[in-house]
């Protein structure tokens, strides 16, 4: 009876799906509704449960703080955007090419600051960009006379900084991403190409750019979804939570401030389901529009 | 030198993300565990203590070392965790209010302290019974500020008492006599003369601390929020202390520092460097001076603060440090006792004074120049003029300022915003203390 159950080809392919089923029931779908339920609490640890409706989210919406973190949020997710998928896609191009020189070299210099903990690449970051005349940045200014800069009280600057930080840590990453995607294009297309007396720029537009669609949308939606969700990057930048200004606050450092650090988890899940909402606006959005719900043509 | 300095700077990046890439610390924090005790014997019982100050564990240990000498039938073996000051607290709130994973003794800074004091389950233990004795010998306001209904639940290291500490180095170089600053006044003109003379700054605008913005509101007898404990932030006292300080960063007597405020690493560094002539700190920055600017040995002298008439209170008690015992430990009793005996006992506010340089709560001592004035003393050795002089001086004056419900926001939006809005940004201050008004009662509703 129990062979003939696990060997049914009706059974066998839910089993072999119930541990995602699970561990989606568990680390996702529960918490999420748990979270989606204490944003209409007045909840803190310790404390009884209080229901106020829907009072948390016409707080957040006059809420000043927690829309500079939505802005800054955006912004820096744009901001990953334009640097963080042109470029890496280049690089991959160009390490691809059988011109390239020392290929290996470059492919594991750029992966290697992805390996760095984010404490310690945003603390050197930290004092990189610091105020003083000896900071790095600084120093090289001072080299052309320029005076020393307040890096991490601007709000320009800062996020000037928080860019270079993500492209130094995940350039490299994204360029495998996109390795990985050229190494699928078959070289038939170029020689193709090549006969047809097409330039390399015309390759690269018509036969690289249009292949590599799969991996350029796969790129957008993790940039997208790392992008809004930053903020260790910020707390190690700002040595803490509490930039000036809030020019470093993100919508998770916003969360982390209200959740963790006032124990206000009902406000704080609020902030929460409101991350979720614009992340899946947008990226449901960008996946519409790169037309990736239609069904492949046969 | 800048070429050269650049091109240094840019070898150590290189190197250090090198060796940090190698080493692959995931978490990046700077926790470290280690046991006190050393004296205990094996039945000992061992509790575990966390803080984010690691000069606070030299203390204990030295207190440690006295209480299984003289308790031989109840000795304490003590894991200590230093932890950074964010990391620590949210750590220590989630711990105590879950009920699970907290540690048997833990510091709680001020400015956190109305956080976890907060409903109707305190999840920290009253130290009534352990305090009684010490009632009548230490400073009550700062027992109060630990304090809910009648119970208290924690005591600090030290009073706190601001003082004024002057670079007489530099005040000599511009012909200044510190002796005669007596009102900001003679601050302000003061410093004029400092900058004219030497182009350094005499004090700091503070951007990322309240700590003048609480000098000044106690010495108008006013306070951050009113008696029902609601905010006021845009009151006339506050708008008067901050056009002052305006006023003393229009004439270049004050300027910002980096890192914010003195208490920082960058800051510290400013200092050491001679950049700014004085500091208007509380008595526990003394501990800074001594520890981390060793080459101003010498030459700095203490004095009290300025003041905006004669007659004003010239002290009040900043920052701060409660030690509590939480609820769910092994031996809660023994907890408390060695609490209070390591922070309130006759041994104790010596060793305070003598290892970290703190004004304790328990005063008898600060009459005691056998130990005040011990020539062996390493702080008695670096300032020019001896700290409890200045204290005895002003004790009688040292105020108070509340710490309510709300003064954690309060403290929140006037470090991140304010502060930077009105230094930094050269923002009015009247608008900028009504802004401030305004999102502190936002967050508060």
């Amino acid at each position: 009876m129990i062979k003939k159950f696990v060997y049914s080809q009706k059974v066998a392919p839910y089993v072999f799906v119930l541990p995602f089923i699970l561990i989606f029931l568990m680390f996702w779908f529960f918490p999420l509704v748990n979270s989606f339920i204490m944003s209409f609490q007045d909840r803190m640890l310790g404390q009884d449960p209080k229901w106020i409706g829907e009072a948390n989210y016409s707080k957040l919406l006059t809420d000043k703080v927690f829309l500079i973190s939505i802005k800054n949020s955006v912004v820096y997710m744009l901001g990953t955007l334009v640097l963080l998928i042109p470029f890496p896609m280049l690089f991959a191009v160009m390490i691809n090419s059988k011109l390239m020189m020392g290929r290996e070299f470059f492919k594991s210099s750029f992966f290697l600051p992805a390996l760095t903990s984010v404490a310690v690449a945003g603390t050197i970051f930290r004092l990189t960009f610091g105020e003083m005349e000896g900071s790095l940045m600084n120093s090289f200014l001072g080299l052309f006379g320029v005076e020393p800069i307040k890096f991490l009280k601007d709000g320009n600057w800062s996020m000037a900084a928080l860019l270079i930080l993500a492209c130094w840590r995940w350039t490299g990453v994204n360029m495998l991403y996109y390795l990985s995607g050229l190494k699928s294009i078959d070289n038939e297309y170029y020689e193709a190409a090549s006969i047809d007396g097409a330039s390399a720029w015309q390759k690269f537009r018509m036969i690289t750019m249009p292949l590599m669609k799969p991996t350029t949308v796969y790129v957008t939606t993790i940039s997208v979804y790392a992008g809004l969700a930053m903020f260790t990057e910020s707390l190690m930048m700002f040595n803490g939570n509490k930039s000036p200004q809030n020019i470093g606050l993100t919508i998770v450092g916003y969360l982390y401030r209200q959740g963790i650090e006032q124990n206000k988890l009902g406000y704080a899940a609020a902030v929460g389901i409101i991350l979720l909402v614009i992340a899946m606006v947008i990226n449901l959005t960008q996946l519409k529009f790169s037309g990736m719900f239609k069904k492949e043509e046969d | 030198m800048k070429k050269r300095s650049a091109l240094i700077s840019i070898v150590t990046l290189l190197i250090m993300s090198l060796v940090f890439t190698a080493c692959g610390n995931p978490s990046g924090s700077k926790t470290e565990t280690r046991q006190l005790g050393a004296n205990a014997g094996e039945n000992a019982t061992e509790l575990s203590f966390w803080t984010f100050v690691d000069l606070h564990g030299k203390h204990l240990d030295k207190m440690l070392g006295l209480w299984n000498q003289q308790n031989p039938d109840k000795q304490i073996k003590l894991n200590v965790t230093v932890m950074p000051y964010d990391d620590m607290h949210n750590k220590l709130l989630l711990a105590v209010t879950s009920g699970k994973g907290a540690p048997d003794i833990a510091d709680i800074e001020l400015g956190k302290f109305p956080k976890f004091l907060e409903g109707d389950n305190v999840p920290l233990e009253s130290l009534n019974d352990v305090y009684a004795p010490y009632k009548d010998a230490v400073v009550p306001s700062r027992v109060e500020i630990y304090s809910k209904a009648d119970q208290v639940y924690g005591f600090d290291y030290h009073v706190g008492a601001t003082l004024a500490f002057y670079n007489t180095e530099i005040l000599e170089q511009a012909g200044v006599d510190y002796k005669k600053i007596i009102t900001w006044e003679d601050y302000k003109q003061a410093g004029i003369q400092v900058y004219e003379k030497t182009g350094k700054y005499l004090g700091t605008a503070d951007t990322s601390a309240s700590f003048q913005a609480s000098l000044l509101l106690a010495q108008q007898n006013a306070d951050f929020t009113d008696e029902n404990g609601n905010p006021k932030v845009n009151s006339p006292e506050m708008i008067k202390a901050f056009e002052m300080l305006v006023d003393l960063q229009k004439n270049n007597v004050i300027h910002t520092i980096p890192g914010g405020q003195p208490d920082t690493e960058e800051a510290k560094g400013e200092y050491n460097k001679g950049n700014y002539a004085s500091a208007l700190m509380p008595e526990w920055y003394m501990s800074r001076f001594v520890n981390e600017m060793k080459d101003l040995k010498g030459k700095y002298a203490i004095a009290p603060l300025p003041v905006f008439e004669e007659g004003n209170p010239r002290s009040v008690g900043l920052g701060g440090t409660g030690t509590v015992v939480t609820k769910n430990g092994k031996d809660v009793q023994l907890a408390k006792e060695f609490v209070a005996f390591a922070k309130l006992s006759k041994e104790a506010t010596t060793e305070i004074w003598n290892t970290l340089g703190f004004d304790p709560i328990n005063m008898e001592v600060w009459k005691d120049d056998a130990v005040t004035k011990n020539p062996e003393n390493e702080y008695v050795q670096y300032f020019k003029t001896n700290a409890f002089d200045t204290l005895n001086e002003i004790k009688d004056e040292i105020q108070a300022i509340k710490s309510v419900k709300a003064s954690p926001t309060i403290g929140n939006i006037f470090n991140t915003v304010t502060l930077n809005a009105i230094f930094e940004d050269g923002q009015d201050v009247k608008e900028a203390l009504d802004e401030a008004q305004a999102a502190i009662e936002q967050e508060l509703k």
